[in-house]
């Protein structure tokens, strides 16, 4: 039998709808969401095994070309812990990350910025959580870039995440800024979190201890996910 | 004062945007030297019991329009109504499974063995069912909802009964269309709206 879920704080979230950001305005559901206990079904999850993981899956600067070049940019370390709402680390959860390259261009059809690719950046990778709920992974810092929705918006740098806890309703995709970027208080996508304690979480602060000189920078950057309710006085079918 | 309560905020959701594929699906957009291969190809492997089933849809937003950047995953039980990882599961079913509409129509295809029932906590018995998270570009939190099938009896699910009127059950009732193949449309927005869960 698995645990309940706590009940998402919705609060801790953008709204569905939110006109600054002008794509979600005809993807928004209208309708309330429908409000259950969590059961079975939302509290198991796909278990993903170390052994999905090769050798430079958490490495951006070098897994695109599988080692046989750098890409260019800034070299940066982001690592962070992933914990859960009653503040226990989540281990063995998979992290992936995405994001574009040092110019502020991503990889993709769809993406027409004059910044050129950088021949040596593909912009994704993954990596799974220690027994401590740590992970980390090594990449270049993305650039900012603009994007089609006010008359001049641009999205401050960023990175992709998507997490795997161990029960399917923890998911969660979110993006990592970094400190002091000026673009953070203009952009509409940042602007979807009301809340300016969440907002100030999805922040990266430069990490000097984590750094090695003469190499990279390091940013750290902790992820919370959904907790679930552990008691005695659960109301469960006899002989569960 | 009171005593200070040791519990942490659920870090906020961002869209997973326009370039969600890169990360997720990377194949998707020809990103092939990175993994072996994208992560949940396929919810079960060759062998696995139970009824094949393959279920098409598109994700339409509030104009009727099918998304073209889409991404979905499923979860679900095997045939017998066990989770992957429980004893007794099936080997051959992972149950997790992410796919894409298809970057021309709009058109996600789903390949899988149809779930067995699953008791909720209190040992009532739900219908068979899968578990779909949608993201897209403009979707700011991922949204929740559920694949049931028109051919098994879904009258005493629980999670139906809730919905209060009867039109909505049918936003979450895949409509068999013969040889095991189902259509299921999910509506963001509007006439028809799908329903989207919080659990």
């Amino acid at each position: 039998m698995t645990d309940p879920l706590i009940p998402r704080d919705r609060s801790a979230h953008p709204d569905a709808y939110d006109p600054g950001y002008k794509t979600s305005v005809v993807r928004a559901p209208t309708m309330p969401l429908l409000s259950l206990d969590s059961g079975p079904t939302e509290e198991t999850g796909p278990v993903f095994g170390h052994d999905l993981l090769g050798p430079l899956d958490h490495d951006l600067t070098q897994n695109f070309t599988q080692g046989a070049g750098l890409a260019m940019g800034e070299r940066i370390l982001v690592h962070g812990r992933v914990l859960d709402e009653n503040a226990r680390p989540v281990p063995h959860a998979l992290v992936e990350v995405w994001q574009a390259n040092a110019g502020g261009r991503y990889r993709h059809v769809k993406d027409g910025y004059t910044a050129p690719l950088d021949p040596n950046f593909g912009g994704a990778g993954r990596c799974m959580t220690d027994a401590q709920g740590y992970y980390e992974f090594f990449t270049v810092k993305p650039g900012a870039y603009p994007w089609p929705n006010r008359g001049n918006d641009w999205r401050p740098a960023h990175i992709h995440f998507s997490l795997f806890g161990h029960a399917f309703a923890q998911r969660l995709i979110t993006q990592m800024y970094f400190e002091g970027d000026p673009l953070i208080p203009l952009c509409p996508i940042a602007a979807t979190v009301k809340d300016r304690s969440q907002l100030d979480r999805l922040v990266a602060p430069l990490d000097m201890a984590m750094s090695k000189p003469m190499d990279f920078l390091a940013y750290k950057f902790d992820i919370v996910l959904r907790g679930t309710r552990q008691t005695m006085f659960e109301n469960k079918p006899e002989g569960a | 004062m009171v005593q200070k309560l040791e519990r942490l905020r659920e870090t906020a959701s961002q869209t997973g945007g326009p370039y969600v594929h890169i990360g997720c699906l990377p194949s998707f957009t020809g990103i092939t030297s990175i993994f072996p291969e994208d992560l949940g190809r396929s919810p079960i492997a060759e062998g696995a019991r139970g009824e094949i089933v393959t279920i098409t849809g598109s994700v339409y937003d509030g104009t009727g329009w099918a998304l073209r950047d889409a991404m979905l995953e499923s979860w679900q039980p095997d045939a017998s109504g066990i989770f992957p990882g429980h004893e007794g599961a099936d080997p051959a079913v992972s149950g997790f499974c992410r796919f894409a509409a298809d970057k021309d129509s709009g058109e996600f295809t789903l390949r899988t063995v149809k779930p067995g029932a699953v008791r909720a906590r209190d040992g009532t018995l739900q219908a068979p069912h899968v578990a779909l998270w949608i993201t897209a570009r403009g979707i700011n939190v991922g949204l929740q909802t559920r694949i049931y099938f028109s051919d098994e009896d879904n009258s005493a699910d629980p999670l139906l009964a809730r919905i209060e009127q009867g039109p909505r059950k049918q936003t979450l009732i895949a409509e068999a269309t013969g040889d095991g193949s189902y259509r299921f449309d999910i509506v963001l927005q509007g006439p028809g709206e799908t329903v989207f869960l919080d659990m």
